[in-house]
């Protein structure tokens, strides 16, 4: 069984990293706004663990404090998919087949249609860049998502026996979908939320990348990159660490929705374990 | 079949339209008027005036929209308001370089991933299937714009080997030109070939456990020829609909990788629009992208439809 070790290391990674961004809250060794161009571009010491970056800046307290804006930034998105798609796709499924359902999924399937770095685009070109509209379309791409996952389930349990019952004890098919089919789906629900919140991480520093995201000065592991482009040939380090910082957590967070998944689903346990 | 065509076409069709009024409305609330833009605070109004009519700003909202959707039906997408030349020869030059990197890409993908999808299934437990999974995982978790700056450090600047950004044109040679995008190629196809790796291991392994195999087994084939002849076939056909998805990831993807590697690409020129308010060339653009990807979408449909008769009658 590769469960357990593959979830411990996803875990472990995903912990490590939101403690650092959680301490960035109340502590970093440095301000991320002081800048000191005399100590620019300065390599690992005493003073600066990480070294600074092009501006003076310590290294470890931007990325502390990047972390911040990314996580936040694929959380609150996280949040947006869940809060809207869940409901979404719990209407659906309770009233299946209807012109409601039909609406609903055909909605969905037109949002798909837009990949996220489109409507972070248009989003962009008509309000402005920010943190806020990052979330903004990285939440929209996620609404799909969660509506899709959380019917499909959903549809599953409504053939249950106890569903059954429960309309025959009186109960309208909205109680039942709160009461009944949510907490049935909500495995579900929080692996597929594990593997947003990663894509989210990934969206995030793309679109900070392109300038699509988080505005100087808030620092964010793709502001951080995109400010690396033209001078990592001579210093590595700055591209190597945000990059650094993404890959763990990205990697952290797959791993543990991965071994989720697996534990959950005790039929997909049994084919890897074949 | 006929049913599930014409059920797919008129959802296809609704979509493209629903989109487009999706990306007109939202550029339509920009403030800001393109012809006072273009011609300074101290223009005569009737000066104003006479540009708004030849860029076809004057009328409603509901004629501006139909003007454009009838344009882009006949292949005219207007002129853009910078450059004034048609919108239609700004794209599809850029087109030129973007299709052929999505491509590229997934031909890349798709040759990367289902040899190692199949091979990590054939070893199945052992420790080549751990570590090709690791590093699918890795793959995946990689941002790819800095896997593409990566590869420019490793492949332009220290050996040299491939150009590291910018693109010669296609009239430099078909070689020159694919070079160009090689690097391109590889860090987009990165993240999509690892996901279509572990797509095509696990439907192997699903298809392993059938019975057909076990038959195929009983009858005296070895476990490569029952893989090779029986497996990989039935393999293909999730794999096929992960392909289509993929293409409209690359797609979008490419609007990244085109500002890493200085790529003049459709993602570029969206850029660039946006930020000279060039809004006809952002509508037409991206109206483009996501007819590309709907279009995908719908082919995808069409041939697993093909491809799996249960499926047709699903809705």
């Amino acid at each position: 069984m590769r469960l357990p070790a593959q979830m411990w290391i996803g875990a472990a990674l995903t912990l490590a990293f939101s403690a650092l961004v959680l301490l960035s809250l109340v502590w970093t060794p440095h301000s991320v706004l002081e800048l000191s161009i005399s100590t620019k571009l300065q390599g690992p010491s005493p003073a600066h663990w990480l070294g600074t970056d092009h501006l003076g800046r310590d290294m470890l307290s931007m990325l502390m404090a990047g972390g911040r804006t990314s996580v936040a930034v694929a959380l609150v998105a996280v949040g947006i998919g869940l809060g809207i798609g869940v409901p979404l796709g719990l209407i659906a499924a309770a009233w299946r087949g209807s012109l409601l359902d039909e609406v609903l999924m055909r909605g969905n399937d037109l949002i798909f249609a837009f990949p996220s770095l489109v409507i972070a685009i248009l989003i962009t070109a008509t309000f402005g860049p920010s943190a806020v509209n990052a979330i903004l379309a990285i939440g929209i791409f996620n609404i799909p998502v969660f509506a899709r996952v959380s019917r499909g389930a959903a549809l599953g349990i409504w053939q249950r026996e106890f569903i059954l019952a429960a309309r025959v004890a009186g109960k309208t098919r909205l109680r039942i979908s709160a009461e009944h089919i949510l907490p049935n789906i909500a495995n579900l629900l929080v692996v597929q939320a594990t593997i947003q919140f990663s894509l989210g991480i990934l969206a995030e520093a793309g679109l900070s990348y392109v300038g699509l995201g988080a505005q100087p000065p808030t620092p964010s592991w793709g502001r951080m990159l995109a400010e690396a482009q033209t001078l990592y040939y001579g210093y590595p380090r700055l591209a190597m660490l945000p990059a650094g910082c993404i890959i763990a957590m990205v990697l952290g967070l797959n791993l543990m929705g991965d071994g989720l998944r697996d534990m959950l689903d005790p039929r997909l346990r049994r084919v890897a374990r074949q | 079949m006929i049913r599930y065509l014409a059920s797919r076409l008129l959802s296809l069709a609704l979509s493209l339209l629903v989109a487009s009024a999706v990306i007109f409305l939202m550029l339509e609330v920009l403030p800001g008027d393109p012809a006072r833009f273009m011609l300074g605070i101290n223009a005569q109004p009737d000066t104003v005036a006479a540009l708004r009519t030849e860029l076809g700003l004057d009328g409603t909202t509901i004629e501006r929209y139909l003007r454009w959707i009838t344009g882009l039906l006949r292949g005219e997408m207007g002129i853009s308001y910078t450059y004034r030349v048609p919108v239609q020869e700004l794209v599809s030059a850029r087109i030129a370089v973007s299709a052929p990197l999505a491509g590229y890409a997934l031909l890349l993908s798709t040759l990367i991933a289902i040899p190692v999808g199949l091979l990590a299934a054939a070893l199945r437990g052992t420790v080549a299937d751990y570590g090709i999974m690791g590093l699918t995982q890795l793959g995946i978790a990689i941002p790819n714009f800095w896997f593409g700056m990566l590869l420019v450090l490793g492949f332009a600047i220290t050996w040299k080997l491939f150009p590291s950004g910018g693109f010669p044109g296609w009239d430099a040679g078909f070689w020159a030109g694919l070079r160009a995008l090689t690097l391109p190629a590889i860090a987009l196809a990165l993240p999509q070939a690892s996901i279509l790796a572990r797509v095509m291991r696990s439907a192997v392994i699903e298809v392993l456990s059938q019975d057909f195999i076990r038959t195929a087994r009983a009858k005296g084939l070895s476990r490569t020829q029952a893989l090779t002849r029986h497996a990989l076939r039935n393999a293909l056909v999730p794999v096929l609909t992960i392909l289509g998805l993929q293409f409209s990831f690359l797609l979008a993807g490419a609007i990244i990788i085109e500002n890493v590697f200085y790529l003049p690409g459709l993602g570029r020129l969206i850029f660039q629009a946006i930020n000279q308010r060039d809004l006809i060339v952002v509508e037409s653009a991206v109206m483009l992208l996501v007819f590309a990807v709907i279009t995908v979408t719908f082919l995808t449909d069409i041939a697993y439809g093909l491809a799996d008769p249960r499926l047709r009658r699903r809705k």
